[in-house]
């Protein structure tokens, strides 16, 4: 038998899921990673942490350079799924009057393009909720002043212009900390004080948690790894940690916001 | 017992089908499902009406040949079974039954149920089988096969080609089917000589044919007669990615 791979990886339709898979994964640790930074939102420093933690995010050159491939990455998982999926229906051009799919499959496994348009439209919302914002908005500034004798704390508006996103420095006398930073902890808390914003949020989020149910472990799938023992292993994975855990994290945060707005916590 | 049927009829490839309903009465609960459209036909011709065309062969459960989609779902209700072991006590007395073909792109209807499977035919001749040079007959134990391998690669063989799996699958991929056919060779050392080959020709084949892709809904090994599993899609995917890295 002499064959050549005729339609080429790219063009098949395993080799196009192959690359919806790995950049899915991709997208999954990069979830582990916001995640892990956006914690900062919940330590008792009127926000140091979290625009420090800001700042760091959008200077550092590598970091710089992942978030492009990431925004590249999001934007062809998106797409090329919305095509696969409109692909799809063009292979069963008459539909059945009666199906039942509820008797064979999950239905998360079914609706991965809608889940999908849904954390779509969220994702955009989100890039100009805060991070158009953050790049051209008019974002305050807050002066943090730490006492370096006693180590408490001020925080307070800072009226004026810095270079930059941060400005840092001690007194003389090497005494008090200094740090005048652009201000995204505010702009995050406010904008949850919007019971609207804060209910598309969550349901982003079980949308988000339904995709990953299924998209986790059918990634593993289709890039053929299935293994009695460990297949077991990642589907729990994708549910309780990627299903579950992850998008109640990230939930809590606008749920936490909006509480603070009301005063409730 | 008594049922409505809503049939799909088709006068041929060409022609725009309908659904038309048909009232019968009087089928024993142990008629196999052929046997009551036996029956129904019998009725029509009877009436001098053109029967409903529908396959069928060994009404055994293993050749393949019967398909339908039965209240919305290949081969009917119950699990492992073809059309032709799904028996009318299966169904509640008076109940209303769809019957409809397999529905995929690459499966055109040729007349009422009966659907053209030829594409699965063409997968096959691209790769689904080894090229043995014929001699003397060899002892069988010349080639030793783990007896798990042995095992797995019988139930991947075990697969009649029936075509329930594009018929369920909510993007008609021929994925279970084709990965099937690999695995019953990937598994054996008979078909390692040729493995990237193989893989590669019916990989191409399927895409040619215009089956979707996989979206691992797992609907497919839920409603496949002979259970195959979905473990051989991932076999299928694993040997397509290394043969399509090392082809020339």
């Amino acid at each position: 038998m002499e064959v050549k791979n005729k339609i080429g990886f790219l063009n098949s339709g395993i080799g196009q899921k192959v690359t919806m898979a790995l950049t899915g994964l991709f997208l999954c640790i990069f979830l582990i990673v916001h995640l892990t930074g956006n914690f900062q939102l919940f330590h008792h420093d009127s926000g140091l942490a979290f625009n420090e933690y800001a700042v760091f995010m959008t200077t550092f050159p590598p970091i710089k350079f992942v978030s492009y491939g990431l925004y590249a990455m999001i934007l062809y998982h998106a797409f090329k799924g919305l095509h696969l999926a409109y692909k799809n229906t063009k292979a069963r051009p008459v539909k059945y009057q009666v199906e039942k799919a509820s008797a064979n499959s999950p239905w998360t496994s079914r609706y991965m393009g809608v889940l999908g348009t849904i954390i779509l439209v969220f994702i955009c919302t989100h890039m100009s909720n805060f991070w158009w914002e953050y790049h051209n908005g008019p974002i305050p500034l807050t002066k943090y002043e730490t006492s370096l004798v006693n180590g408490t704390m001020t925080a307070s508006t800072y009226v004026g212009e810095i270079a930059g996103k941060k400005l840092e420095y001690n007194n003389a006398d090497n005494t008090l900390h200094t740090v005048i930073i652009k201000d995204l902890y505010v702009v995050v808390a406010e904008a949850f004080h919007n019971i609207g914003l804060v209910i598309l949020y969550v349901l982003a989020m079980a949308a988000l948690g339904f995709h990953l149910v299924h998209g986790f472990q059918s990634s593993f799938q289709t890039v053929g790894f299935n293994h009695v023992r460990y297949t077991k292993v990642i589907q729990a994975i994708g549910i309780y940690v990627f299903g579950i855990a992850i998008p109640i994290a990230f939930a809590a945060m606008p749920i936490y916001f909006y509480l603070l707005s009301i005063h409730l916590i | 017992m008594k049922f409505t049927l809503q049939i799909w009829r088709q006068a041929n490839n060409k022609a725009q089908g309908k659904m038309v309903d048909y009232q019968i009465d009087n089928i024993n609960a142990n008629m196999s499902f052929l046997e009551m459209m036996d029956v129904l036909n019998d009725q029509i011709i009877r009436k001098g009406e053109e029967p409903v065309a529908f396959d069928h062969d060994c009404r055994e459960g293993i050749c393949g040949m019967c398909s339908m989609h039965i209240n919305g779902r290949a081969h009917g209700p119950l699990k492992l079974s073809t059309t032709c072991q799904l028996y009318m006590r299966n169904f509640t007395d008076g109940e209303t039954i769809t019957i409809e073909p397999f529905r995929a792109k690459a499966f055109p209807v040729l007349k009422d149920l009966i659907v053209n499977r030829g594409a699965f035919d063409n997968i096959q001749a691209a790769g689904g089988f080894i090229s043995v040079s014929t001699g003397q007959v060899k002892d069988a134990n010349n080639i030793p096969i783990n007896k798990e391998d042995a095992d797995m690669a019988f139930y991947a063989a075990a697969c009649i080609g029936c075509g329930a799996c594009v018929a369920a699958c909510k993007n008609a991929s021929a994925s279970l089917f084709v990965s099937a056919k690999v695995s019953q060779y990937a598994l054996l050392p008979q078909g390692q000589t040729e493995r990237n080959e193989r893989v590669l020709a019916m990989v191409n084949q399927m895409e040619v044919e215009g089956f979707g892709s996989c979206t691992n809904t797992g609907a497919c090994e839920a409603e496949c007669p002979k259970g195959i599993s979905i473990s051989n899609i991932a076999r299928m995917n694993r040997d397509y990615i290394s043969a399509a890295i090392s082809a020339k």
